[in-house]
């Protein structure tokens, strides 16, 4: 008999066929051959015919490009189940399908994957749409890029300055609005609080000083009614009207459609209403919004006395402006630096002394970027809030190591699957591509999550950074591309390597293991690496943590020079009561009476400026004729005054009932200005005068007291010469007063008797209050910000580190099962194992913490600006933050041990 | 005239080549060569497929799902590869029947062949 195998075989031999198809291919057509020579044979055929008959019907075609043709298409990858290679759409399709049962039939692990990924994700979303708000969205106006800031490059400012962005005069500003060329259109604007109850109580409104161009230059159409023009805005207005924001008509008129017919009340003085601005302009101050927007021209009218207006030291503008088209920053920068002499010196405050103003007169105007508006927020926070989002970054960091480690302990247990897979023809591709969608889809999961958590973490955050910070918080795209892109990104940091690990082990071997697993070397040292990086990142944010909170609790136990608890700040105006100048002194000095002889008021007493408030008067002093160069922070204050702050008098005396009008000029100062200014441990007797302005009186001040230094702006502040002032002989007295007022009363009772009392004497008086240590926890802030943010993220780092020390302990267990049976049964005691054990924990734990102190070290230049009384190398902190999750770390690692120690020999001996 | 004949018949086996192999896998499942021979008998020797065309058909027949193969050992046999019809497979015989009997009722209306 011919061999027919072997005739097919010659045949088929570049058809490039799998060997397994060749193979069958030949059994089936030499089967056929020999059952056709067979017939031929039987039918009388002689055998050497019928074999030349068959050999001649095989190459009739070219039997081996046919058969390469339709093999060809026939190896693709099948998934199985399916009799046909899938289109590519049908693939993806059953690639999330057979993704969703998987997750949904390990929910112990997919709840903790997505819930990490969750909390790293949520963390860094709400910190970027905190950086988004505050630094990089661009005003809610027509065409934000054309716009610019104009101030000065080089400011120098001294006089009188009021608001938050006073870099302008309003002489300075008439003069760039009549000379500028730049920009098709400019305006100015400021900010105050104005009241609008007509008296007890004060209710206060955040008002907008704006310019007639205001509204036209930004492009801002008015929701109702309309909003005021350069026309309204006309030297000697009065009170022509108001503009409201959205919500302040929500939510002091109910959102009433005929608010064009109605009036508003600020300082006493009545506005018709304009119109309403749309929900989404809230000015151009990133971080604050507006309730009431009023011209300029108005501005003397409401502050009457203390009007700048036409002051021309007062600063209290802001200009901004749009750029000509085809101007850019630099050419609006040049032409505005020529025509800026021009401007000083028609601007030039009168009061100035000659070297003041040649320092005004140097000043030269720029344009800056006013795309995103202004924002003391942003100078304020945008270091923290990166360092911030670094910190999460971290977190998430650690989050994706912990999810790779789980990922690479399940790929463990599912390479019988995968082995059995590939074996029936699974391409490696396809496989990896399906572990993939399973990462794919934790990911989005915990994207979505997060989402829903940054929303409720980012609301937390602006309340806790107090209610009077405004910042629009709808997710915009720059949020949404940032989330995916993290999503993305971890699903490729967590599921890549995994994926293509559990598809490397060659089927056969794992088949061959029966069930039990490969544990190549390799990946374990992968999931140890993992659990290092995991570690060290721990000690680099608990690092951060101890020193934020460390330096938070030194600020707050900062010596402020007074006693901070138990004082109260009462404001009082009494504008309404039209007092001329020299009753008011008198009348104050009548409330002040009737305070301090409340019950539960153990003292009160006037001063000029709070301390650690928002005004402040500084000047320099001038001594035997040399003028000192040489902040002095100065107040006017009533007798009592430093008994009430619990500031102790060192020498002299305090003010008293002489210190009063017509008498001698006397002044009571601090240790800081004896010892800077007059170079004397005792400055009882000597005298010096405040450098003033032009036109202004210089009198002879006599130092009759020395009291201790306090802070006068700022707790973090070196302490400052002080120079205190009788406040009855205050020349130009206010039309109100700030209290300093000491009580032991709770504070409901205080107010309540405060308010009866002032109101008893004329309800016409409008008061407010603030708690002075409040209002110093709330400047605050930022250091209480990162103290509590990086505190928490220190904390979840930690947790998820030993986490993932403690998945990595258990596994190391299981795998040495068989190890520590032999050990057993050779006679190590439960305390060797347990050691054993515990020492692979503490191996892995002090790699980490060595590089994580490496890590914390080189990093810590980055937030050195933001510490306070200590240094981010400070040894001490290194030790608590690695003993503290070294702690906690070997903790998390006893539970593995404690049960391998347990273990019963022959049990462990058993496994193989 | 031979040659055009020859033509013609090779065209019209091409088209009705998969028709015939489903149908015969109609009844039951059969190997290779069983179909074969079934051809050549039962259509008196006018059709023939060698080896070297047939089995590419099969295959592609296989490859479309049309037919499934399926190796069989019996006692005292080499093993031969069965192949039957799959749904799908028989979803195009009805279609194709349906369509020849169509095609020759419209040739017999034009060139007034009659049923033998």
């Amino acid at each position: 008999m011919p061999d027919f195998q072997q005739l097919v075989r010659v045949r088929l031999r570049d058809s490039g066929l799998p060997p397994a198809r060749e193979a069958e291919i030949i059994d089936e057509l030499s089967e056929h051959l020999r059952q056709r020579y067979l017939a031929l044979c039987s039918t009388g055929s002689g055998e050497e015919h019928a074999l030349k008959t068959i050999i001649a019907e095989l190459d009739l075609r070219d039997l081996a490009a046919e058969l390469r043709l339709i093999e060809q298409s026939r190896s693709e990858p099948v998934a199985l189940g399916a009799p046909n290679p899938p289109r590519f759409w049908t693939a993806v399709g059953q690639d999330l399908r057979y993704a969703l049962r998987v997750l949904r039939l390990n929910p112990a692990f997919t709840a903790v994957c997505v819930l990490s990924l969750a909390l790293g994700i949520g963390a860094n979303t709400a910190i970027f749409q905190l950086i988004d708000s505050v630094r990089m969205r661009t005003l809610p106006v027509k065409n934000p890029e054309e716009l610019a800031v104009i101030r000065s490059a080089n400011l120098s400012r001294s006089g009188h300055i009021t608001g938050r962005y006073s870099y302008t005069t309003n002489a300075m500003w008439e003069q760039i609005r009549a000379h500028q060329q730049a920009f098709t259109g400019v305006f100015a604007w400021g900010n105050d609080t104005l009241n609008l109850s007509a008296g007890g109580q004060a209710h206060n409104a955040d008002a907008l000083w704006a310019s007639g161009e205001f509204f036209d230059v930004l492009g801002v159409q008015p929701l109702l009614g309309r909003v005021f023009h350069a026309a309204d805005d006309q030297a000697g207005c009065g009170t022509p009207g108001a503009v409201l924001s959205y919500g302040f008509w929500q939510r002091e008129f109910g959102g009433d459609p005929n608010i064009t017919s109605r009036t508003v009340g600020l300082e006493n003085h009545v506005f018709p209403i304009f119109g309403v601005t749309p929900a989404s302009f809230t000015g151009v101050d990133v971080g604050h919004t507006f309730d009431v927007a009023i011209p300029i021209c108005s501005e003397p009218v409401i502050m009457g006395e203390r009007s700048l207006y036409n002051v021309r030291h007062g600063w209290w503008l802001a200009v901004m402006g749009r750029l000509k088209p085809g101007w850019s920053l630099e050419k609006a920068s040049a032409q505005l630096a020529t025509i800026s002499p021009g401007i000083m010196q028609e601007s030039l405050p009168t009061a100035y002394s000659p070297d003041r103003a040649k320092r005004y007169l140097e000043m030269k105007l720029a344009a800056f970027p006013g795309a995103t508006g202004l924002s003391d927020l942003r100078r304020a926070y945008e270091s923290p809030l990166w360092l911030l989002l670094a910190i999460a970054g971290l977190v998430l960091l650690i989050a994706c190591a912990n999810l790779a480690n789980l990922m690479l302990a399940r790929a463990g247990t599912r390479e019988r699957e995968i082995a059995v897979r590939l074996a029936l023809g699974a391409a490696r591709g396809r496989l990896v591509r399906q572990l993939l969608t399973e990462s794919l889809m934790i990911a989005i999961a915990g994207a979505a999550v997060g989402m829903a958590l940054a929303a409720g973490l980012t609301r937390l955050l602006v309340n806790y950074l107090s209610g009077r910070i405004y910042i629009s918080l709808s997710i915009d795209w720059r949020v949404l591309g940032f989330t995916t892109a993290l999503a993305v990104l971890t699903c490729i940091l967590f599921g890549l390597a995994p994926a293509m690990k559990a598809t490397s082990a060659p089927p056969a071997r794992v088949m061959s293991l029966a069930g039990r697993s490969t544990a190549t070397r390799e990946r374990f040292s992968l999931r140890r690496a993992l659990v290092v990086l995991q570690v060290a990142l721990s000690l680099v944010l608990v690092v951060t943590a101890i020193l934020f909170s460390s330096s938070l609790r030194k600020i707050l136990s900062i010596d402020a020079g007074f006693q901070r608890d138990g004082l109260l700040v009462m404001d009082v105006d009494f504008t309404r009561l039209n007092l001329p100048s020299s009753e008011r002194v008198p009348f104050a000095e009548s409330l002040l009476e009737r305070v301090r002889a409340l019950p539960g008021v153990e003292g009160a007493a006037e001063t000029s400026t709070v301390p650690l408030g928002d005004n402040w008067w500084n000047d320099y002093v001038v001594v035997d004729g040399k003028r000192i160069v040489k902040n002095v922070n100065m107040s006017r204050v009533t007798p009592g005054y430093f008994k009430t702050m619990g500031t102790p008098l060192l020498a002299g005396r305090d003010f008293d009932q002489h210190d009063i009008p017509g008498s001698p000029q006397v002044a009571i100062v601090s240790q800081e200005f004896a010892r800077q200014i007059l170079g004397t441990e005792d400055p009882i007797g000597r005298t010096f005068k405040i450098d003033v302005y032009k036109g202004e009186a210089q009198p002879e001040y006599q130092i009759v007291g020395l009291v201790k230094g306090s802070k006068y702006t700022d707790l973090r502040e070196d302490l400052s010469p002080l120079a205190y002032y009788p406040l009855a002989k205050d020349g130009k007295p206010d039309n109100g007063t700030e209290m300093m007022i000491r009580s032991s009363l709770s504070l409901e009772p205080l107010l309540e008797s405060l308010r009866h009392a002032i109101a008893e004497q004329n309800p016409a008086i409008t008061i407010d209050f603030h708690v002075l240590n409040q209002d110093i926890t709330r400047s605050l802030l930022r250091e209480r910000l990162l103290a509590t943010l990086s505190g928490f993220f220190g904390l979840l780092a930690a947790v998820l580190a030993t986490v993932g020390l403690y998945g990595v302990i258990a596994y190391l267990v299981v795998r040495r099962t068989n190890e520590i049976g032999i050990r057993m049964a050779l006679g190590a005691t439960p305390g060797r194992i347990l050691r054993m054990v515990v020492g692979e924990a503490a191996f892995l734990l002090s790699i980490g913490i060595a590089i994580g102190c490496v890590l914390a070290l080189s990093s810590g230049k980055l937030a050195a600006t933001l510490l306070y009384g200590l240094k981010p190398y400070d040894p001490l902190v290194f030790v608590v933050a690695a003993t503290g999750l070294a702690a906690i770390a070997v903790a998390a690692s006893l539970l593995p041990a404690r049960r391998a120690a347990h273990l019963e020999p022959t049990v462990a001996l058993r496994e193989e | 005239m031979a040659e055009s004949l020859s033509v013609f018949h090779r065209e019209l086996k091409k088209g009705s080549a998969e028709l015939l192999i489903l149908s015969l896998l109609e009844a039951r499942p059969r190997h290779g060569y069983e179909i074969s021979q079934l051809i050549d008998s039962r259509s008196d020797g006018a059709l023939t497929f060698n080896i070297a065309s047939f089995y590419p058909l099969l295959y592609r027949l296989e490859k479309r799902g049309w037919i499934q193969g399926r190796w069989v050992e019996k006692a005292g046999q080499r093993r031969r590869r069965y192949y039957r019809l799959t749904p799908a497979g028989r979803q195009v015989l009805e279609q194709q029947r349906n369509s020849w009997l169509k095609f020759v009722a419209a040739m017999q209306r034009i060139t007034g062949l009659k049923h033998a």
